[in-house]
């Protein structure tokens, strides 16, 4: 969820940067009240009376360049044999060589589906679950308890990947863990929930509730915050109960909060989270962990492959800016308002 | 607004209030846990499964982990990066926002645009590794601050708060011969200061919780990060097979892996309040202009 919000949260940043344009120098201001000081003329003129701002610019320009659009350039090695001493540029090219052994590595079949089913597991759980937790949250009249509870579950957001997974491995340590002991006590069983594949899924999700179902719930709440209150008064006076209320009033009225966050999570998709994945990742739960991030780390860094570990990240980003237009038309042609 | 409460609706908020409360303590639990056990005896830790209080109390964790050099290093460094960092970062962060607030500059709304772009596409992993190794900054701590400097959401946030800030205040100065960079110094940045220490209490975060770029960039161990030395330490053994951690290394007792936890954990709980303070705020600067 921390994803979604952020990803939100830079979308609108995204929306406002484009739209505070009317003002720009280039473009002269309609409002004659907000009419442009600079002298217009020639741009030596104009950089000349600025030279101050454009030289507190440079250095966020250059790391902009260097740090940013550098790697972009440096994604070419994905159709290329790169060869670290000769450099991005002079490697030669082989055109689409590695997304074809990519494609017909079992590997991918193997990535695919696991990147797939966590997806689906944090879109089909941790998801709604944020929506519930907010429902119940915003029905809090108390406002005592409310604070309270929200000042809790907001923790574990700011907390890193390294301390959520070394909380997990004393919580279900073999032998020992309290939770390890807890529900192999209550099922009778014997399970090593650290190593046993068939725990590995549950687990990442469960990480992924404690962490981010809390911190989710800021963008609902503030959905919910603006739903029209006579709409309730008059819902009271023809007898709606409590959960028709939701049902009728609460859900559509954040509905297309809920609409804009699902699309940012499927866009989101294939970004399962590289640290914490890694991090639960062992020898023994390889098969059902490796996803594209990880693998792209562990052929791309460890073997050295980064010509093939390249194509394999830009084939994530790509279906990932495919996911979300896709989406985002999908909610469009069923008359929602989507995202852009 | 009054709503009327049907006996329904006060079973329904009696049972919700317990059910949110639980929540919170559940959220909780894992730290009351590691806390108490990080001041308990290694007999204790062993012996009973869970408990929020430990029934003797010691410091035997503490002192082993603050006298072993490998930890205090890394702590050490840890703090270090961090300060440097968020002292880095946000200075660059607010001379680009700046410039980017004047809406007569020509050239702003290419860079905006091209701020834009890096935020939904990105090199990736490898191409940046790449870079960084091509900078000779493996090894280096600059790995860690510079590759994230900037974060460009963070960026148009206080571009924009720049932008919403009277514009009569730096026609004043202006008159009274202030030049630009005087006037960002002396009266932008004195009047942004919750603004930024919000942002910098972020990236302060961002750095001291950051486990990627180590992992990344530093190979060499003896420059690890608190995060790579928590790894090393809570993951009980290589039966991760994943390469990073130490060969030779055994595993510690309980007890120091409760303790370190802890020491990661602080310095984070300290600031939360805050945090807290300011993220609700900050997240809704961002809706309101939506």
């Amino acid at each position: 969820m921390s994803q979604l919000t952020d990803a939100l949260a830079s979308n609108i940043g995204a929306g406002d940067g484009a739209r505070t344009e009317p003002g720009n120098a280039g473009k002269r201001s309609k409002k004659p009240g907000k009419a442009p000081k600079v002298p217009r003329g020639k741009f030596s003129v104009h950089f000349a009376h600025y030279k101050w701002l454009y030289l507190l610019l440079l250095p966020g320009v250059l790391y902009f360049a260097v740090f940013r659009y550098a790697p972009m350039y440096g994604v070419s090695i994905a159709f290329k044999d790169y060869v670290p001493f000769l450099g991005v540029n002079a490697s030669p090219w082989v055109g689409f060589t590695h997304f074809q052994d990519f494609f017909s590595n079992p590997d991918f079949g193997r990535l695919l589906g696991n990147t797939l089913i966590l997806a689906f597991l944090n879109l089909g759980v941790a998801f709604p679950l944020t929506i519930v937790l907010a429902l119940l949250l915003n029905e809090v009249r108390l406002s005592i308890l409310k604070r309270t509870v929200q000042t809790l579950v907001y923790i574990p957001h700011f907390l890193s990947w390294t301390i959520v997974a070394s909380l997990s491995f004393l919580l279900f340590a073999l032998d020992f863990g309290p939770l390890f002991l807890f529900i192999n006590n209550v099922l009778g069983t014997d399970i090593d929930f650290l190593s046993d594949p068939a725990w590995f899924r549950p687990l990442i999700v469960l990480q992924e509730i404690w962490k981010n179902t809390g911190w989710g719930t800021i963008i609902f709440l503030a959905a919910l915050a603006t739903v029209d209150q006579d709409q309730y008064e008059a819902a009271i006076i023809d007898g709606a109960g409590r959960f028709r209320r939701v049902w009728h009033i609460t859900l559509p009225g954040i509905r297309s909060t809920i609409i804009v966050m699902l699309i940012l999570a499927i866009g989101q998709m294939l970004n399962t989270g590289f640290e914490q994945i890694y991090l639960m990742t062992n020898a023994l739960n390889r098969d059902v962990a490796d996803v594209f991030d990880t693998y792209v780390y562990f052929v791309g860094i460890t073997q050295g492959a980064y010509s093939y570990s390249t194509a394999v990240g830009l084939f994530k980003s790509l279906v990932g800016i495919v996911l979300i237009f896709g989406t985002n038309a999908l909610a469009k042609r069923f008359n929602q308002s989507g995202l852009f | 607004m009054k709503i009327h409460n049907t006996t329904g609706g006060r079973i329904f908020d009696a049972a919700n209030y317990v059910f949110l409360t639980l929540i919170g303590v559940i959220t909780l639990l894992p730290f009351i846990y590691v806390f108490a056990g990080s001041f308990a005896t290694e007999a204790e830790i062993t012996r009973r499964a869970f408990f929020v209080w430990p029934e003797q109390f010691s410091l035997g964790s503490y002192e082993y982990i603050f006298s072993t050099p490998a930890f205090i290093r890394a702590l050490v460094t840890t703090v270090l990066v961090t300060a440097v960092g968020t002292v880095v970062q946000l200075i660059l962060t607010v001379t680009m926002a700046y410039p980017l607030a004047k809406r007569n500059l020509r050239g702003r709304q290419l860079i905006l645009s091209l701020v834009v772009f890096a935020m939904v596409f990105s090199g990736g992993m490898i191409p940046t590794f790449l870079l960084i190794k091509d900078l000779g900054l493996l090894n280096s701590y600059w790995a860690l601050i510079l590759p994230a400097a900037i974060n460009p959401f963070s960026l148009i946030i206080i571009k924009n708060f720049f932008q919403e800030l009277p514009a009569e205040l730096e026609e004043s100065a202006k008159m009274d011969g202030a030049t630009e960079v005087g006037i960002l110094w002396r009266i932008l940045l004195p009047l942004s200061k919750p603004v930024l220490a919000t942002f910098a209490l972020f990236y302060a975060v961002g750095i001291w919780n950051d486990f990627m770029s180590p992992l990344l960039y530093l190979s060499d161990n003896s420059k690890w990060t608190l995060q790579m030395y928590l790894r090393q330490v809570t993951a009980s053994s290589d039966l991760l097979g994943t390469g990073n951690v130490d060969p030779n290394y055994i595993p510690p007792e309980q007890g120091i892996k409760f303790a370190v936890i802890v020491v990661a954990t602080l310095p984070i709980l300290i600031f939360y309040p805050f945090l807290q303070k300011h993220f609700a705020k900050g997240m809704l600067i961002g809706s309101v202009k939506g």
